[in-house]
């Protein structure tokens, strides 16, 4: 199955909904639109922590007519259901509410990709309404159809294995509802009824059960963890000429650092870290990073809120074993909706006496709206030195990039860290654009690859999300020749290579704190002659030819 | 069809006090019977639905942020406090202006795809129509209603006096043509138009979409009725209307079937309320996305059911890793850890 050109893609997007009622319209199971389900090893090893949140291992494909079901899946799911309703208002209230009056029909990235009417928000949310009128309601058993109500099969339940994949989570409907509907949170609802039964997802189960084994969701081992920091620091020191430290595990340090483990592991996440190796080092910050808790997203916000519980609760455990006073964060997305939605009202009890207000050993600031989750934003905590004139920062060492910023949902529309980044990246370099009006700050595009999607067999579907988040940077591509998009989260820079290349070709990926990286100007540093990526600086192009790695 | 069938609906729906009233002569079910049965319906139930929303305990803090947070530095960083509010006060001034302005209607776009000569733009532009006709329609009704009750109240509130002669202010015919008559069925056919012309919203239409906007049509014209045709006898429905507030009830002679069409239709709409997306009135007061501060940063809150569940402990991690950890260098908190298992 080839993947057709930009081009053909776009032509092939209409918004006509199919003749048939969505009721009646069958559901596609062919390869490429779903994504692969958890092993049944990661799903057993979840039970043995959570057995009662997740069920049912197995071998089994949404390709096959069988998904290998309990016998009892649909008194699980209507249980589970019914207790969901009990615990959270926002699922009742949702469930009730809405008019279908249309307004975030329009505003998903899937549904603006795709034109598949299941993919407009309301119609995404009535496939798990439509259930609750006909299980729940009276009016939904007397009349339903009339009331647009259906009783739970099993063909609803893989429709809802399709589509709440094909959710991101990103909020973006939620913005646009007059009431607040969130699709995010009946996508969650709908995940955790169907983890009850074992239907899930690889992308999301095999990063649970690593973070919840090695403490990051790539499952890289201490050992291996401490090699690659090891390795980054020589990378470091090959740019700078300086050696930088890079504490790990660390007793007796005032701040524990906690970044997304994909910073650590791949292209172009690991020139963030280098950054932020590189601004500690500078700062000369008393501070330790951990092989157990390093992971700062939770990919347990994609599965029940029992895992996201149990892995976020790792970061307070880690802080107390090491008597760190409080946490610094790294970019990333998720993991931060979980420290400021969900953190301090889920594992508050855990942090230990020796935990503070967030003070920067620098500046001083004391940063009181983190004042009972201990943890800062980094983008919050280098504004703060900027403005203090803490930095030596030379940002035309960014001039071969013309920069443009995109912010990461779940910062956005679940907290609102809008500006904090934007200061940072106008302080860092010459060159920054915004793209258009209506798809950045609050009106943000996801990546598509959020909440777990960062996975190959859908590319296709990614693709198609992606075009409102491509479509935008293609623009400041062309009107300004932007050829770096920054952001401040680990999926955004896995996913959005793939997406920039299909979308705006030319177009790299960043995190913004790698831009602070390159500007920074370390007491005692070499020349430098090339940035974080080891391009050549401007004007250093022809040294390039003869230079030999230091060690040889 | 969903559009055919609830017009239908409210045909027959007209049909019944029709019958009733004209041809059966059962007024006192129709003037009386129905309208009480209705209003205890419509509160009993609407209560009983908020009651159980309630019930339900709200364990975290979700609100959607629109807006610049509260940031440590609110001088550099300014806060947009009516989108992302972070304290009590903040959060009401958002309800008002949700409930009273419909301001997220208000920031709706439309996105459409064009093909150019530089290839393809997804384009977003402002799309304020429905929050327009929603504000219309909802506005209408409200004066509407708070007109009524000058058939309900005496002496007549000073208020309801005032909102009288401003939506006639316009005086024309006789007896004075009200504004908001106009503004309501006008929104009302925009709605009914809006989901009958755009694809996308027909398909997500149900009956129960179309119905209550063929119902309150259906009240709005029977009205519209009523006062400038049939010019129905208002000082014998008031005499009706008053004895319904006193508990008093009598049906005076005299009174044009209209009303009856009328009273009927509003006792439809009432029953219909609380089991039906209606309920999105008290429930736009009650969503977590919106009547919530973003404060959980810095302010602690309590989950009724927070389930007692702990990280892996770093204990087992260690004993898990110990070997490795101790040949690469890293700190253990056991030295014995350091051994692989079979030595230990």
């Amino acid at each position: 199955m080839s993947t057709p050109s930009a081009d053909e893609l776009f032509k092939s997007i209409d918004y006509n909904p199919p003749a048939s009622g969505w009721m009646e319209t069958p559901v596609d199971f062919s390869p490429g639109n779903w994504c692969y389900p958890a092993k049944e090893d990661k799903t057993e090893y979840m039970m043995n922590y959570l057995p009662e949140a997740f069920g049912n291992p197995r071998e089994w494909s949404p390709e096959d007519a069988d998904w290998k079901l309990p016998s009892n899946w649909r008194e699980i799911v209507m249980n589970g259901f019914r207790e969901r309703l009990d615990k959270y208002r926002s699922l009742k209230v949702f469930m009730d509410i809405c008019v279908r009056c249309g307004a975030c029909a329009d505003k998903c990235h899937f549904f603006i990709g795709s034109g598949d009417p299941k993919n407009m928000p309301v119609l995404r949310a009535e496939l798990m309404r439509s259930i609750y009128r006909g299980e729940f309601t009276l009016a939904g058993k007397i009349l339903t159809k009339l009331t647009g109500s259906r009783v739970m099969e099993e063909d609803v339940l893989k429709e809802w294995f399709i589509y709440f994949y094909q959710c991101t989570e990103c909020r973006r409907c939620s913005l646009f509802c007059p009431y607040g509907i969130d699709t995010a949170e009946v996508t969650m609802m709908a995940r955790e009824l169907m983890h009850l039964v074992g239907l899930n997802i690889n992308w999301v189960l095999e990063p649970v059960s690593n973070c919840n084994r090695t403490g990051n969701h790539l499952g890289i081992q201490p050992h291996a963890f401490k090699d690659i920091v090891d390795f980054m620091v020589d990378d470091i020191e090959e740019v700078t000429g300086i050696k930088v430290k890079a504490p790990l595990n660390e007793k007796g340090h005032e701040i524990l650092f906690i970044t997304p483990s994909g910073d650590v592991f791949a292209d172009p996440g690991i020139y963030t870290f280098m950054g932020y190796l590189m601004l500690f080092h500078f700062l000369d910050l008393d501070y330790t990073m951990s092989t157990y808790a390093s992971e700062g997203g939770n990919f347990g916000l994609f599965t029940n809120s029992e895992a996201m519980k149990k892995l976020n609760a790792k970061m307070y455990n880690e802080a107390n074993r090491l008597g760190c006073k409080w946490i610094l964060g790294g970019e990333c997305g998720h993991m931060w909706r979980v420290i400021n939605q969900y953190m301090d009202t889920m594992n508050g009890d855990l942090q230990g006496s020796q935990m503070g207000l967030p003070r920067s050993p620098i500046t001083g600031t004391e940063f009181h709206n983190a004042a009972v989750t201990k943890m800062v934003h980094i983008t919050e905590f280098t504004a703060d030195l900027i403005k203090h004139k803490k930095l030596d920062l030379d940002p035309s060492r960014n001039d071969q990039y013309k920069v443009t910023f995109h912010d990461s949902c779940n910062p956005a529309r679940a907290m609102g860290l809008l500006d904090e980044p934007r200061y940072v990246l106008n302080h860092v370099c010459n060159n920054f654009y915004e793209m258009p009006k209506g798809t950045i700050r609050e009106e943000t595009f996801c990546c598509a690859g959020g909440s777990g999607l960062n996975t190959e067999e859908i590319m296709e579907i990614r693709l198609r999300g992606g075009l409102p988040r491509g479509n935008a940077l293609k623009y400041v591509q062309d009107k300004h020749g932007v050829n770096m998009m920054s952001c401040i989260c680990a999926i955004d820079r896995a996913t959005l290579i793939p997406l920039a290349d299909y979308w705006a070709p030319g177009v790299e990926i960043c995190g913004v704190h790698e831009l602070v990286g390159n500007a920074l100007i370390m007491p005692g540093e070499q020349e430098r002659t090339m940035n974080l990526r080891q391009e050549s600086l401007p004007g250093f192009e022809d040294e390039d030819d003869d230079w030999t790695p230091p060690n040889m | 069809m969903n559009a055919l069938y609830s017009l239908v609906f409210v045909f027959i729906l007209v049909l019944i006090p029709l019958f009733g009233v004209g041809a059966a002569h059962l007024s006192t079910i129709f003037g009386i019977c129905i309208p009480m049965t209705a209003i205890g319906i419509f509160l009993v139930f609407s209560v009983v639905k908020i009651i159980r929303w309630g019930r339900s305990p709200v364990p975290f803090r979700i609100p959607t942020t629109a807006g610049q947070q509260l940031s440590y530095d609110p001088e550099m960083f300014k806060q947009n406090k009516w989108d992302n509010p972070s304290n009590g006060i903040q959060t009401v001034i958002r309800m008002i202006l949700e409930v009273c302005a419909f301001r997220t209607l208000f920031r709706n776009t439309s996105t459409s795809l064009h093909e150019t000569k530089n290839g393809p733009v997804v384009a977003f532009a402002s799309s304020k129509w429905l929050w327009l006709f929603a504000l219309l329609f909802h506005y209408s009704f409200l004066i509407i209603v708070l007109r009524h009750l000058r058939l309900f109240l005496e002496p007549i509130p000073f208020f309801v006096n005032g909102l009288d002669f401003m939506d006639g202010i316009l005086q024309i015919g006789a007896p004075v043509m009200y504004m908001s008559d106009l503004l309501i069925v006008g929104g009302l056919l925009f709605l009914l138009m809006r989901r009958l012309v755009d694809a996308k919203i027909r398909y997500i239409s149900l009956v129960a979409d179309y119905f209550p906007l063929f119902l309150i049509l259906g009240i709005a014209l029977s009205g519209i009725w009523m006062r400038y045709y049939a010019k129905v006898d208002v000082i014998a429905i008031k005499e009706l209307t008053m004895g319904l507030v006193s508990l008093n009830p009598h049906v005076p002679s005299g009174i044009d079937v209209s009303f009856f069409v009328h009273v009927f239709l509003v006792s439809v709409l009432l029953m219909y309320f609380p089991f039906s997306k209606l309920m999105h009135m008290p429930g736009v007061f009650m969503s977590p996305t919106r009547n919530m501060p973003n404060d959980t940063r810095f302010r602690h809150h309590e989950n009724p059911w927070n389930p007692d569940i702990k990280p892996l402990s770093y204990e087992a991690y260690e004993k898990d890793f110990g070997p490795m950890m101790a040949e690469a260098g890293l700190p253990l908190d056991n030295p014995d850890n350091a051994k692989a298992p079979e030595e230990a």
